[in-house]
């Protein structure tokens, strides 16, 4: 589990070598140079203390969730830590059987996963005509597209409510999905457009002159060269569809049956404000899954969102 | 500029051919108007979820409701004199602009400071993992782990399971109620939201920060520049457009900042800001005419951000 971020091995290479030859007494060997004076022992737990103190939070309450339900509030967490331990996974079952948590966890998937694919398609279209196809006002409709990021969104939901009740779409699922696409476009075909606008253009033209169809072109050309910046977007859009609460309590209307595992665990803060127990392993558990996505995908993730925002 | 981010990511960037001068980026030459068809979705969804709501709620800012939210008419810019006189409306864009400073000085400041120390590191990339988890969890989640840290038990009423009031115990210092005590509730909010975004912006600078060529630090290092000079004059320059993308979005965030205030304090104990004020008159209160007045001086507020933004995404463009 570690963040594998994009470094070309030679620049990985040269920072480990770096923190050796410093260790050594060798100092100022290649880059990092430029803290000179600092020996890498103390950088190195500088560091891993920021690490720790940014992790004890979610660490705090993954011991909490663990604990029997009376000591949770009686005692400090790291209470609980020393000898004898009092451990117990009766939170998570509690949970799991009692809540509805299971099916709130299924609900989240049928939300998140056309709630990420729908938005990164069509944005991809979007994009793709932005980048490489030539049509009048283009540019002024893409700085359009990307200038919507200014609105907050919450302002949508009052009249596209409206809208949806009166044509019955409010509680299903495919209001949700709607919602969460057109409020992840912006950021998709930003995004998207500047990656695909830095593809080779040899490449296109070669395609074209081979007479593969526009169509044909971003399938099997576009699309399998942008792995990267739709991975990160994968992410982003995953994440925020996944953790989104609002969406889903405004168009969802609170019914049980389909409401995703945010809204179960705002509802569990609701009517047990101070029942601990089931807060700690439900928080937890809605954590699961965005996380086990964002580490297996991880190491697209900085080069889809530095090619897609900062480019020469 | 268009030197130092190709520079910065050598992998990221797929090979660009640019035509020296000529027109920009490639492009059939013939206008395809089947590019209509590629974005209408796209539009039209768009239109549906912001134009038609932005508008809406233009109209709406002008108008008065009863108090059953009916609209009972025009009322000028009755709406929005009284938030600039309303003493609860004041201290919500009070609210907005500590948010605006203090979240987007500490994510951006601690970020940067983190990916220069982290630069060089063996376990940079565990380290870096470790600040990036919180951008995984949830606002609702995020809430409950911090109950855990600001957790206030009165001195005498038990055990404080709180971390920051125990740590402080051990200095003899008082509990206090960090969410719900006014003085500290704002900040106790940025502090989870700092937590929150401070990875994002590290991940993204650091990644800026390997970009920076080694003979450039090197010769730096030849004419003498000390650690600050260095850093000052050398790293944050080289870094400048990837400094300015981080800035922007986190202050198109950070004005927006929604969801923590929601989950945490509900906008109570004098932390309410303009997002979740806006949704309570609107949603809880039935005053459209307020809310919306709301909503549209933060987008006004955010506009001069994007404006810059979108000169910057130009200028790139015409190096293309």
């Amino acid at each position: 589990m570690s963040t594998e971020i994009p470094v070309t091995t030679g620049q990985t290479d040269a920072a480990a070598i770096a923190t050796k030859a410093t260790l050594a007494g060798e100092k100022s060997q290649a880059r990092g140079g430029y803290l000179r004076g600092w020996s890498g022992t103390v950088l190195t737990i500088i560091v891993i203390l920021i690490g720790i103190l940014w992790s004890i939070p979610t660490f705090g309450l993954f011991v909490a969730s663990f604990l029997p339900p009376q000591l949770i509030t009686t005692i400090g967490w790291w209470q609980g830590l020393t000898m004898p331990w009092t451990f117990t996974i009766q939170n998570y079952q509690n949970v799991i059987q009692a809540n509805g948590m299971g099916q709130a966890f299924i609900n989240s998937l049928i939300i998140s996963i056309p709630g990420t694919i729908f938005p990164m398609l069509l944005g991809a279209f979007a994009a793709y005509a932005f980048a490489w196809m030539k049509f009048p006002g283009r540019d002024w409709i893409f700085f359009g597209v990307v200038a919507l990021l200014v609105v907050p969104s919450q302002i949508a939901l009052g009249p596209m409510y409206t809208l949806f009740s009166s044509i019955g779409l409010t509680g299903t699922y495919f209001a949700v999905w709607i919602a969460h696409t057109a409020f992840g476009l912006p950021f998709a075909v930003f995004l998207l457009r500047n990656f695909f606008a830095a593809l080779p253009k040899d490449l296109m033209e070669s395609a074209h002159i081979d007479g593969a169809s526009t169509w044909r072109v971003f399938w099997t050309i576009v699309l399998p060269l942008s792995v990267p910046a739709l991975a990160s977007l994968a992410i982003f859009q995953f994440m925020w569809v996944w953790n989104d609460l609002l969406v889903a309590l405004i168009f969802l209307g609170g019914s049980p049956s389909v409401a995703p595992i945010t809204l179960a665990v705002a509802e569990q803060v609701g009517t047990y404000g101070q029942n601990y127990q089931i807060l700690t392993a439900a928080a937890f558990l809605s954590m699961a899954l965005p996380l086990i996505v964002f580490f297996s995908m991880q190491r697209y993730f900085v080069r889809g969102i530095l090619a897609g925002s900062v480019k020469g | 500029m268009a030197m130092i981010a190709k520079g910065q990511s050598p992998e990221t960037v797929l090979p660009q051919k640019k035509k020296p001068g000529g027109k920009q980026k490639g492009q059939e030459s013939r206008i395809s108007w089947s590019a209509w068809i590629w974005i209408a979705p796209a539009v039209i969804l768009l239109l549906a979820f912001f134009i038609y709501p932005l508008i809406q709620t233009i109209i709406l800012s002008f108008e008065k409701t009863d108090l059953l939210g009916n609209v009972t008419g025009f009322v000028g810019w009755q709406n929005y004199r009284e938030i600039f006189t309303d003493p609860n409306l004041l201290n919500t864009l009070k609210n907005n602009l500590i948010w605006l400073v203090l979240a987007t000085v500490l994510t951006v400041g601690l970020g940067l400071i983190i990916a220069v120390l982290v630069d060089r590191v063996k376990i940079e990339a565990v380290v870096k993992s470790m600040l990036f988890i919180p951008m995984a969890i949830s606002a609702t989640a995020a809430g409950i782990i911090w109950r855990f840290v600001y957790a206030y038990v009165p001195t005498g009423n038990g055990n404080e399971y709180g971390l920051l009031n125990a740590f402080l115990g051990l200095f003899g210092a008082a509990p206090q109620a960090w969410v719900t005590d006014q003085r500290f509730a704002t900040f106790s909010l940025i502090v989870i939201y700092v937590w929150i975004w401070t990875g994002f912006c590290m991940v993204i600078i650091s990644a800026a920060l390997k970009g920076i060529p080694d003979d450039v630090i090197e010769a730096a290092k030849m004419d003498g520049a000390g650690r600050f000079t260095m850093f000052w004059r050398i790293m944050v320059p080289m870094i400048g457009p990837t400094l300015g993308v981080v800035i922007t979005t986190m202050v198109i965030n950070v004005l927006k900042i929604f969801d923590v205030v929601y989950v945490v304090t509900g906008g109570n104990y004098g932390t309410n800001v303009v997002a979740v004020q806006f949704f309570q008159e609107y949603f809880l209160n039935s005053q459209y005419g307020i809310g919306s007045a709301l909503a549209i001086l933060l987008t006004i507020a955010i506009l001069p951000v994007m404006v810059i933004n979108i000169r910057r995404m130009r200028a790139e463009e015409r190096t293309r």
